[in-house]
């Protein structure tokens, strides 16, 4: 039954799949970029650079993911910006998610020793040098698992698209559902193919996060 | 021709007076040891010399620049005033030769393998030379510190500051330490050394500060008597409990 209804619709299955997998690689490379330049903004020693991050941060981490989406969906091509579904989705998605991974990079930046920043600056080094050679690159053992997680999160939020006719795995998975009336069946293969993505990706931060603390612990 | 000039400096943290009416002067070439209890400001006061502390009024000549001023450019400052700090803070993720070796190539624009051969005649220096390829954390305490000596050397600072050096240290390392501080003072380093570590100061330093609740109770140069017998009752009262035990 079950490989029945995977084989009648596997184009759309398939084509949802891809649409998921696509989002959330597009999504995640600007997330990173984008949470990384607002953790350095939170961490900025100008007040009101500080500030900046913290809004953005803060309101983004706290609205609805589905509200920020809809918004893209609704109300900006009224404003005369035309935006597909799929378009809203992955501006929404980024977004939202990048306010997480902006707290994730900023509280692993800041779990270095301070006495990095001060004796780099001592010897002479700019603080955008102490940034770039001294305190990322030892910010980032500690980030890549808690990013791992929030990579996972990304994927299983990418089920927004649905809203917003975006043709992820979710959008594919109502549309199969509704048109063959195999509700159980169908929703059950949708959550296999999502845990096909993600299962992976949990074992791989297990992995990296045992290897990597067990690095730390050796250097101390 | 002085190195450090504080006129009429003070400090605040909020409320907290860090910094009283600090006036000195510290001539091209001289060791100053500043000495005396914890949370006397002297740690603050060593670390306004290279703006780590911005101080909150009065005015404070490096080198020539005035630290008061917003427009001082405070890397160039550090470029010229090295400083070692009570737990090393070598660079965790870079092999000792590159903790070494990044300054002069950043800062000074050193091509590499000068910045190597420099590096590599400070580590003689120090006495360290085989440990070059080795990571911070497979050294002990007081080759981390000697280490950390040589990385402010090769930025050939005009002076260095040093924040008391070798209070993290087991006993036995702290000797090491000192005999690189001395050599490096017997170069005619301009050096101000925070320290507990009385025998160095009476040895090597061409001067004593003693301060006491942020302020500076006794500026000698003559060390010898200084040590023999402290002007102020306070410095007397320090010694005599550090000194006899």
């Amino acid at each position: 039954m079950m490989w029945q209804i995977f084989r009648d619709n596997f184009g759309l299955f398939m084509q949802g799949l891809g649409y998921t997998v696509g989002v959330s690689l597009l999504s995640l490379f600007f997330c990173l970029i984008i949470g990384t330049i607002f953790a350095l903004l939170e961490i900025n020693p100008k007040r009101w650079v500080r500030v900046i991050g913290k809004i953005y941060v803060e309101f983004f981490r706290n609205v609805p993911l589905l509200v920020i989406t809809m918004f893209f969906y609704v109300v900006v091509p009224r404003l005369g910006v035309p935006l597909s579904g799929f378009a809203a989705g992955a501006i929404g998605l980024t977004i939202y998610t990048s306010a997480f991974i902006a707290e994730t990079v900023r509280a692993g930046i800041q779990s270095v020793d301070p006495g990095q920043m001060e004796a780099a600056r001592s010897n002479g080094l700019t603080y955008v040098q102490t940034m770039r050679f001294i305190i990322l690159p030892q910010a980032i053992k500690i980030i890549v698992p808690p990013l791992g997680n929030q990579f996972i999160n990304l994927v299983k939020n990418s089920s927004v698209l649905a809203f917003v006719a975006g043709f992820d795995l979710m959008y594919q998975g109502n549309l199969i559902a509704s048109n063959t009336f195999e509700t159980t069946t169908t929703y059950a293969i949708v959550g296999v193919l999502y845990l096909i993505i993600t299962m992976p990706m949990s074992y791989a931060m297990t992995y990296l996060d045992h290897r990597w603390s067990g690095s730390v612990k050796e250097e101390e | 021709m002085s190195m450090i000039e504080f006129h009429d400096v003070e400090k605040y943290y909020g409320k907290f007076h860090a910094l009283y009416h600090i006036n000195m002067t510290v001539e091209k070439g001289e060791v100053v040891t500043i000495i005396g209890p914890s949370g006397s400001g002297k740690s603050t006061l060593l670390r306004t010399i290279n703006g780590l502390e911005r101080i909150s009024s009065g005015q404070l000549i490096v080198n020539n620049f005035d630290l008061a001023d917003k427009k001082t450019n405070m890397d160039r400052i550090r470029k010229n005033v090295g400083m070692v700090f009570q737990h090393f803070n070598l660079y965790a993720n870079k092999t000792v030769l590159q903790n070494i070796t990044l300054g002069p190539e950043l800062v000074l624009k050193e091509p590499k393998d000068q910045a190597e051969e420099e590096a590599h005649n400070l580590l003689d220096l120090v006495g360290l030379n085989d440990k070059a390829k080795s990571m911070p954390s497979q050294l002990s305490g007081g080759q981390q510190q000697r280490i950390a000596i040589a990385r402010s050397l090769a930025m050939k600072p005009r002076a260095i500051l040093f924040d008391e050096p070798t209070s993290a240290l087991d006993p036995e390392m702290i000797g090491d330490v000192l005999n690189v501080m001395k050599k490096i003072a017997q170069q005619g380093m301009t050096m101000i050394v925070v320290t507990h570590e009385m025998g160095f100061a009476e040895e090597v330093g061409d001067r004593v500060v003693f301060m006491d609740q942020g302020h500076i109770l006794e500026d000698s140069k003559d060390v010898k008597a200084f040590f023999n017998k402290p002007k102020d009752h306070r410095a007397q009262e320090f010694l005599s409990k550090v000194i006899n035990h």
